[in-house]
């Protein structure tokens, strides 16, 4: 399963955690020293890759979903920051807010403890190119 | 802009490195080729392997060197967008250190990066971001990363990042 993530989500430790009928799945990542910026924080980047992941993940499933191959390439992402990452596990999940011909406009959300409290959100522009 | 004061216990607290050691990093003014040696080579920037290359008075550059398991797709071997986005953050915070002419910890609140092209097979990336603007708790960050020829880019960034009290950083 974890197999669909990309070199760069297995190297950082990524993990799906759920993909329940119809929905997109829910990342993990367990927390390590190689993920921390400054010390007792998750480390921007580390969190902007997971949203970025999650982005790829919700969107890989609705193109599943819709039967349509089509590698996805990243036209530009935005990442809030709402509040420090702490020393423990940290989760995302994808949501595909526009599927269009050639581009899909993807929503991701992190969270630690509570889904309802996000740590930060992404969002995405993501081109798609035809297979074949 | 404050003048260079020393560190507060708390600061000083949360800037141990992974060792233990306590690092006294206020000895002058920021240095980024002297902090790259501790800021670079643990946690997340050592992880990723990201070195310190040039900086001037408000902008830093850092490399990320290519490596096999940071790549987005199995048969291709071009980085992927997550280390750059990374690679432009802390590029962004050395940015604003030097502008700040002291460390003091920053997060970031809104980075947005644009993926212009993919980058060359096996190549590495190269950020430069630039601390254009500071007010007392925020700081404006521009940058582009590229990967041999700065005026063919493979990313354009633009950034905020917030100053964070030191009381409340340990």
């Amino acid at each position: 399963m974890n197999g669909t993530l990309s070199p760069y989500a297995r190297a950082m430790g990524i993990e799906i955690e759920e993909a329940a009928d119809g929905c997109a799945p829910v990342l993990s990542l367990a927390f390590r020293h190689e993920l921390e910026g400054r010390p007792t924080a998750w480390h921007g980047g580390a969190i902007a890759g997971l949203l970025e992941t999650a982005c790829f993940a919700a969107l890989r499933d609705r193109l599943a979903a819709e039967g349509r191959g089509a590698r996805m390439k990243p036209i530009n992402v935005t990442v809030q920051y709402l509040s420090a990452g702490r020393t423990q596990a940290s989760f995302a999940l994808g949501r595909v807010v526009r599927l269009g011909r050639r581009s899909a406009n993807v929503t991701a959300e992190a969270w630690q403890d509570d889904p309802a409290r996000p740590i930060a959100t992404a969002v995405m522009n993501i081109m798609l190119v035809a297979d074949g | 802009m404050p003048a260079f004061c020393g560190p507060s216990p708390a600061v000083a607290k949360s800037q141990r490195l992974a060792h233990g050691a306590p690092v006294n990093m206020f000895s002058g003014p920021f240095d980024p080729a002297v902090m790259s040696r501790l800021l670079l080579t643990r946690a997340h920037p050592g992880w990723l392997g990201l070195r310190y290359r040039d900086h001037g008075d408000d902008w830093c550059e850092l490399e990320l060197p290519w490596r096999a398991d940071l790549v987005s797709d199995e048969g291709s071997p071009v980085l992927a967008s997550g280390p750059i986005v990374s690679l432009l953050d802390m590029a962004a915070g050395m940015a604003i250190w030097i502008a700040n002419g002291e460390f003091r910890p920053v997060a970031t609140l809104d980075l947005r990066t644009d993926y212009i092209r993919p980058s060359h097979e096996n190549a590495s990336v190269i950020a430069r971001v630039t601390c254009y603007r500071r007010t007392r708790s925020a700081a404006f960050v521009r940058g582009r990363a590229h990967d041999g020829n700065r005026d063919d880019p493979v990313a354009e960034m633009s950034g905020v990042f917030m100053t964070i009290d030191p009381a409340r950083a340990a």
